[in-house]
Formats: C-alpha cells, structure tokens, sequence
C-alpha cells in the first residue's frame, strides 16, 4: 500500500487543510515513511488475535443518569465568532 | 401513478428516535426540550479541547431495550466509533456513534398493509449522540447554532430494504413509534424531533434482482411526508428511467409545501467519515445477566396485545390495531374491563366518540379528563337501562370534560332514563293528541310516521324516555 499526492489532496480536503505543493509532497513521503514501519506488523501472525480498539483493561466505564449544571451562556458564548439571541452565528455552510 | 407501476420500488428507512434520558449521553446536561438557545451545554458537549466523554448507563439501557423489542440480537462487546464531518452542527467536527459493533442487529417487526402481514427486517440499532440545530439567517448567509441538542441520545434504527410501497413506510414506522412508546425509551414527538426518518428509495423491473440506483431522502418531518415523499420520488424516478435515463446516486430534500424533492449538492467528499474507535470510550461488555435484566422490563408489546384482542375479547382486527397504536389507549382499554365485561361496547366507544373527540380537537388521551371507570360504569347503566343509548353521548362529553363519573352526572343533569310506563303514558298520548296528521298517515300505512311521533316524544322527554317503551306504548294506541 502506498500514498499518493492525490491520497494527501483528498485527506486534507477532508480535514479542510490547505496545502502548498512542496508540503503535499512532503507529507506523501512522510506518511508513506509511517505506513512501511507499521506494515512491520503484517510480519505477525494475528489470526487468532481479536482487533485491539482499545489498550487498557478497562470495560463498562459508565454513570448514572442524573443531570448537572450546564455552563452559564455568558460563558458558552466566550469562543463564539459572533453571536445573535445567545446564539453562535457562523457563515452558512450550503447543503 | 401509472408510470410507477411498470417498476418495483425498493425502500430502506434509517430512523432516529431520541431517547428520553433526564441527561445527555456523554455529559449531564439536561436534555429537556424547549429551553433557550446553547443554556443546556457544557464543556463536554461544546466539544472543548482535553473533555472526557462518559457514557450515561440509562442511555445503553434504552437501547438494548428498543433492540430487544425490535426482535435483534444483542451484543456481547460493542463499542463506539468516531464519525468524521465538518458541518456547524457538531461542535466535535465529529459525531460519536457506533460503526461495525453496533448494539443490536439481525432484528425484525412485522407490519400490516391491506390486512396482510408482512415481516420488515432490521439491520441494525446503534447508539449515538444528536447533532444541534441551525436557523439559516440574513438570506441564507449565516446560520445560528443552538447546541443544546448535540449529545441527547439517539439510536438509529437501519431497516432491510424490504419495504415496497410508500403505505409499507408508513405502517413500518406507525409500527416502530408504537413499539417504542410500549418500551418508554422515547417520547417520539416527530414535531419535536424525537423521530426522524431518512429514506433510501430505488426502482428496479419486476423481476430484476439487482437494486436500482437509489436516492436518500431527508426532511421527512410527518409520516405523511414520508409517504408524500416517496411517492413523488416513485414517479420522479419512473420518469427518468422510461425517458432512458439513469437515476443519479444523490441525497435529495423533500419539500413538504412545494410537495417536491430537490437534489442536496456539494456533499460528494462528505460520505468519507473516516470512522474510528474512539480512544476516550473503552469497551461495552454486555453480559448475559445484563440482557436478561433489560429484556425482564420490556413490557407486552402492541402485536401480542393485538393478538389478544382479537382472540380474548373479539374485537375485529383493525379496532384491535388502532387500540394497541398507543400503549396508553390500550391500558384504558385494558382498565376500563375491570368495570364492565363488555369488552366490544368500550371499544366501540373508544373508536367512535373517543378518538373521534381527540382527532377533531386534536388532542391526547392525558389531555382528556374521561377516567376508565367512568367509561365502564357508563357503559353498565347502558345495560341497566337506566340511561339511553342517547343520553349516554351527552354523559360521555361531560365525563370527556369534567372527568366526573356517570353516576354523578346523571344525578346532577337529571339524565335518568324514564323507563315508568306511568310517567310516559301522559307524554305518549299528549303527543298522540298534538299531532293527527301523523297519527292518520300511520294507520294509512305509512310506517315512517311513528319516528316523527318518536322524535317528538324524545323531544319532550329531553331524550330521557326509554325508546323501547315509547315504542310498545305508541304502537299499543296507535293499533288500538
């Protein structure tokens, strides 16, 4: 498996990244440098050996259902652009 | 229509159903509807840097129980899964939801359409968070975000495209609303959100195994605009394919004024979701003593209440379905027989003046005062007589508005029926008197005559004469 610079376009059009050509190329030998050290993996043998989502011996980590205090508008609005009626304004995004 | 007829259409829907959880699925903020804009959020929910999610309990409990309903297996390991999107909805620039290891799968429900029964089959149910809600403003240049939405629990309900027909979407969600409402795992107020259905619609010639190109609609707000929807997109489609066309892979919105559906551009990248498991949530063990647990709440549902209906009391089979819709119609039901053991007259009354009253004012159950009782207790003065058929629609409206029991009404309305032959002789023969044209007319054979004669006596009786006595006491005089 290799990365192409049509890879990185799509994935940076995906993360709304705009790159130079000089970094598009640069990032395609970079992320190819990590895919070739992962497939060292493939050298195993993992048949038998359920996926790994998760590293720590940790299941079922839950509360109960019980409401709290949410943060006060004034606050929530802080990191707001701009805002209208406690509302947080932002260019229209057209479906 | 015609043009659709030459195909077959093929519909999958996915649905959402909120979860009526007091607090959001990974942060406690409340997930009442209706408070003011953003007042309902908090760091985690806003999506802020270094937050840690943690997954309400009630939440996954709901859904097993909705899974379990719609007839799926539950998992013994599920887990949640990043869904990438940019959109101003998601404060996260992701959605957490469930990708390969979904709660349940492999489910069912069965449906009725034109007194057949046909099974639906279910995909699967997972578990997710709720986006928020946009307002577009100054002509469609600015949005205004309110994320108190974002993080309410959901589960999305993905059927098999077995559905057919546009009225097969309908039943299949009257059929889910109801199975959800029988589990209170959701309100499911469509106008309120609660239930959201999208719909995958393609058409294929009968007997063509291969699926069609489909198209996904979206704002669907009404089951009515469901059907509404897919029917349009039935021809619309029909049409392209008979001009030789080919139907394009597309998201389309549906228009519920217009009555139309309008193609969604600009999203072709969008579908890439790059899913993957979210490192803040670990695992979901379900075990077995969990399952039976969940499974132990889950009450009788609408199709084995239906059935008992039909079998237990007699009821034919479309009272039975349209009882058992609603879990709560179905109890009054249910409770009205522990006041009387006529089983088929509280139906009638329940499909008739019942939710002939609550459709016209459109209204709910809750927002009526009549109590079980009531209906049952009326419907033994019925038998005893000591009402008329007549007097018992008014004792029905007072007990409609006053909540009142019949007894009390008729005492303090003076309804009871007059059934003293004594008292009704001296009303019979006044109006025997009053009116001779009637009188003649009847014994020159016009038998229409004694219903004037009738009315006339329920008239002056204020309709509280028994009707069986005024007629044998008419007749008595008339013959005579």
């Amino acid at each position: 498996m290799s990365i192409t610079i049509k890879d990185v376009e799509h994935v940076a059009n995906l993360a709304r990244l705009e790159l130079s050509n000089e970094e598009k190329e640069q990032f395609t030998g970079q992320l190819n440098a990590i895919l070739k050290y992962a497939e060292k993996l493939n050298s195993l043998d993992t048949d038998n050996v359920e996926p790994t989502s998760h590293v720590l011996p940790i299941t079922n980590v839950m509360r109960e259902d019980i409401t709290r205090e949410s943060l006060p508008i004034e606050k929530v609005l802080l990191n707001a652009p701009d805002e209208e009626d406690g509302q947080i304004k932002v260019p229209a995004v057209l479906e | 229509m015609s043009e659709a007829t030459q195909y077959e259409t093929v519909v999958g829907l996915e649905v959402h159903v909120e979860l009526h959880t007091n607090s959001k699925i990974f942060c406690g903020c409340s997930t009442a509807f209706g408070a003011p804009a953003n007042t309902h959020t908090c760091p985690v929910c806003l999506g802020h840097p270094g937050v840690l999610p943690v997954l309400n309990k009630q939440a996954v409990e709901y859904a097993m129980k909705a899974a379990m309903a719609l007839n799926c297996q539950i998992a013994d390991v599920s887990k949640f899964d990043r869904k990438n999107y940019f959109y101003p909805d998601s404060p996260k620039a992701y959605q957490i939801s469930q990708f390969d290891q979904p709660i349940g799968e492999n489910g069912w429900i069965d449906i009725e359409v034109n007194g057949e029964t046909k099974r639906i089959g279910i995909t699967r149910l997972h578990l997710e968070e709720d986006a928020g809600k946009l307002t577009h403003v100054d002509g469609g240049y600015a949005s205004l975000v309110d994320f108190n939405r974002v993080g309410t629990p959901l589960v999305e309900i993905v059927s098999e495209p077995d559905i057919r027909t546009p009225e097969e979407a309908k039943a299949y969600l009257e059929k889910l609303k109801a199975i959800m409402l029988y589990c209170e795992v959701s309100d499911v107020k469509m106008e309120e959100g609660s239930l959201r259905c999208d719909a995958n619609i393609s058409l294929r010639p009968y007997g063509q195994e291969k699926f069609g190109t489909r198209a996904e609609l979206k704002n669907m707000n009404s089951f009515r605009g469901v059907q509404r929807g897919l029917e349009y997109e039935q021809i619309r489609q029909a049409e392209i394919l008979n001009d030789g066309g080919k139907v394009v892979q597309e998201t389309r919105r549906w228009d519920d004024t217009q009555g139309k559906t309008f193609s969604m551009r600009g999203k072709e990248e969008s579908h890439d979701y790059r899913y993957f498991p979210d490192p803040d949530l670990v695992n979901l063990n379900i075990s077995q003593e969990w399952k039976d647990r969940v499974r132990a709440s889950i009450p009788e549902l609408p199709d084995a209440r239906k059935a008992r209906y039909t079998s237990d009391y007699g009821l034919p089979s479309y009272d039975a379905e349209v009882i058992t819709a609603s879990k709560k119609l179905a109890d009054f039901f249910e409770e009205s027989l522990n006041y009387t053991k006529d089983a088929k007259a509280v139906s009638n009354w329940i499909m008739g003046d019942l939710l002939g009253y609550l459709n016209a004012n459109n209204l709910e159950l809750a927002e009526v005062k009549i109590t079980s009782q009531g209906l049952g207790e009326m419907i033994g003065l019925l038998e005893k007589g000591t009402i008329s058929s007549k007097i018992a629609k008014t004792v029905f409206k007072a007990m409609l508005e006053s909540g009142k029991l019949p007894q009390q009404i008729v005492e303090e309305q003076g309804l009871v029926q007059i059934s003293d032959e004594g008292a009704l002789v001296a009303v019979v023969d006044q109006i025997i008197q009053a009116n001779p044209q009637s009188v003649e007319d009847f014994k020159a054979g016009k038998d229409k005559a004694i219903g004037f004669l009738v009315g006339q006596i329920m008239k002056e009786t204020k309709g509280k004469a028994n009707p069986a006595l005024v007629n044998k006491l008419l007749l008595e005089r008339l013959k005579a």
